[in-house]
């Protein structure tokens, strides 16, 4: 479909989506397979500029926006989930310096971060605080000029592979949630250390790991925002890469979607190819409609939260959801029609299916998601806004 | 650093079909790209400027349309791009081709290295290279595949049949470059930006102080008399599947032939 998109953001998707093509599905399955970190393409994607699309270009990057980063993203997840998800965590960890940085703060990080030389990670989940993340029991103690911080974070997305964290921890635990605060971690500081490399099911190009704190002292200088404000940048940070997600789902989908039809094309039973059979072109024809939806909701959410508007948690949460459930389908469905085919690691369908589970669960499950969305609605019509 | 790629766009020679009435390509609906080998000799270019900096400028013999083949090249990271655009360059064999860049390389001046594919697709001569050399009164060196500078000479892996001969030669010089030099470059979004807007400079015969006995058709040596399609070699076969499928399958075939 033609989405109008302007010079510069054809660009952004065909630089994109050729790195994906030349440098990300030629090592996809060697990356799934032996659970490799894709430190050469994601240089690559920094020699094309694509970690600098929504740095401003003061620090060095392109200016762009949510919208535009976004474009790249769902190349990328055409390319491979695994690598996109490092790409798309990286942004998670630099949005919070973007939009609650001082200067000094943003002058320190995002030139790095746009170049691409420096990788970074968002660290909100433990042990006892997933879904239920005001449950967290990090605390980053007020010392003078210092935090100490001691704790752990869990299952946090290329733990030990990023130079730069940010990391929500309480300041004051009486508090609660108003007590939580955000710090920037470098890879190296005093008492920061990184747990085991998780095992996962899909997206294995991707690393998963813990990070440990122990009397680990940072200077003051290191809060982002003021003292308190951790859950507010933690909860805006999320606004900003759930449709990121949602997006990432419309690639991989879309993936899935190419494989199928190139397969139901050139598959002969009965004496006819697979696609003449409605079975399976009903089949296909669902995917790419569901496709087609998401992907459009998503560039419409992008496009939003690129008005800077105050509130857009209900728009992010529906692209993230409905981008992520479509591509659950459609890789399932991918499997489906390959048959035993797809069900072989010579296929990369399979490893479509495996990554996509995680799209209904990081950033906030799918529950989560739709708990959202409904909250939002009862806030709307309490306040009498519908009529 | 000054270095001067010379690159050629030519036709996409997957699908090039040629007129059996007249002998000459169609064109239709063939796209343009750039020689594949060009893009290795860019790739060799940006290379050395990464590692010791300078400027990349591209150069190319063509009709308009090859302006785009130069953008292209600059959404990689050449810096400047300049079009030997002349009705009057038109039907050139490799000893005019030669001769009409080694003018606009003597205008551009002060250059470093020049970089050629090893040949072209469509021609598959490989002489324009090593000709150019000649005219510009520069060593080369052939099929490199790697590329080092030291104490401002450059060090440089040739590829023979049987190995590789490392040989030094002094600058300015041309090398001719094959794939083995790395992956062809890819574009960035600045450099598409960039490209987008770059001046591409157009020269002609009065710009590059060309003879005009020497350019196009009439300073050519040579003449292509006929293009044919060589007849099909009797039957062929194609085999699918896994290596090892196709290793059995022609395994089986060959028994068969030997009666076994």
């Amino acid at each position: 479909m033609i989405y109008s998109l302007t010079e510069e953001q054809e660009m952004i998707q065909e630089v994109a989506r050729r790195i994906a093509k030349e440098k990300i599905i030629p090592k996809r399955k060697e990356l799934d397979e032996n659970e490799i970190f894709p430190r050469e393409i994601l240089k690559e994607m920094a020699e094309a500029d694509l970690f600098g699309i929504f740095i401003p270009e003061t620090y060095g990057g392109l200016g762009f926006g949510t919208f535009e980063t976004c474009l790249a993203l769902e190349q990328i997840a055409w390319g491979c989930a695994g690598v996109a998800t490092t790409y798309a965590a990286s942004s998670l960890g630099a949005y919070p310096i973007l939009l609650f940085g001082n200067q000094e703060q943003k002058q320190t990080y995002l030139p790095f971060i746009a170049r691409g030389e420096k990788i970074t990670a968002f660290g909100l989940t433990e042990a006892n605080a997933g879904s239920d993340a005001s449950a967290i029991q990090t605390t980053a103690i007020n010392d003078g000029d210092y935090y100490v911080l001691n704790g752990a974070k869990q299952w946090i997305t290329n733990a030990g592979e990023a130079d730069i964290y940010t990391i929500i921890a309480l300041t004051d635990k009486k508090k609660g949630v108003r007590g939580a605060s955000a710090f920037i971690l470098e890879k190296g500081d005093e008492g920061f250390f990184f747990g085991k490399k998780e095992k996962k099911m899909g997206i294995r190009a991707s690393v998963t790991g813990s990070l440990i704190f122990e009397d680990c002292r940072i200077p003051k200088e290191r809060l982002l925002g003021k003292e308190g404000m951790g859950f507010i940048i933690a909860l805006r940070t999320l606004d900003y890469a759930r449709p990121g997600v949602g997006i990432l789902g419309v690639g991989l989908a879309q993936a899935a979607l190419d494989e199928s039809v190139k397969f139901a094309k050139q598959r002969k039973q009965f004496g006819q190819p697979i696609i003449s059979f409605q079975a399976i072109s009903h089949m296909l024809a669902d995917m790419a409609t569901e496709i087609e939806a998401a992907r459009a909701l998503t560039y419409a959410v992008c496009k939003y939260i690129d008005t800077n508007p105050k509130d857009f948690s209900k728009y992010a949460a529906m692209a993230k959801l409905f981008g992520s459930d479509i591509a659950m389908k459609a890789t399932l469905n991918a499997v489906q029609i390959l048959g035993g085919h797809g069900y072989m690691r010579d296929y990369p369908v399979e490893k479509m299916m495996r990554d996509a589970k995680i799209l209904q669960i990081y950033e906030g499950t799918n529950q989560i998601q739709r708990n959202i969305i409904a909250q939002v609605l009862n806030k709307e019509y309490g306040k009498g806004q519908i009529k | 650093m000054k270095y001067i790629v010379c690159l050629k766009q030519v036709p996409e020679t997957e699908g090039v079909k040629i007129n059996p009435e007249t002998g000459t390509l169609i064109r239709e609906g063939v796209k343009s790209i750039i020689n594949p080998y060009d893009l290795y000799a860019l790739e060799a270019a940006l290379q050395m400027k990464k590692q010791y900096g300078g400027e990349i400028i591209v150069l190319s013999m063509g009709p308009p349309q090859v302006e785009e083949a130069l953008r292209e090249a600059i959404s990689y990271g050449a810096d400047e791009a300049i079009l030997l655009c002349d009705r009057a360059f038109a039907g050139a064999d490799t000893l005019a081709t030669s001769y009409t860049l080694a003018q606009a390389i003597k205008k551009i001046g002060n250059f470093d290295v020049i970089f050629c594919g090893k040949q072209a697709i469509d021609g598959e001569t490989a002489q324009v290279g090593p000709e150019l050399a000649q005219r510009l009164d520069i060593p080369y060196i052939t099929y490199i595949r790697k590329i080092e500078l030291k104490n401002n000479t450059l060090l440089v892996e040739r590829l023979l049949d049987d190995g590789y001969q490392v040989v030094q030669i002094n600058l300015p010089a041309l090398l001719t470059v094959i794939k083995e030099i790395g992956e062809p470059p890819l574009p960035s979004i600045r450099g598409k930006m960039r490209a987008k807007k770059a001046k591409i400079l157009l020269w002609t015969t009065q710009d590059i102080k060309a003879d005009s006995e020497k350019i196009g058709l009439k300073g050519s040596a040579t003449q292509v008399v006929k293009i044919f399609s060589p007849p099909s070699r009797g039957e062929r076969q194609m085999l699918t599947g896994s290596l090892e499928q196709q290793a059995r399958e022609l395994k089986d075939k060959l028994m068969t032939i030997m009666g076994k």
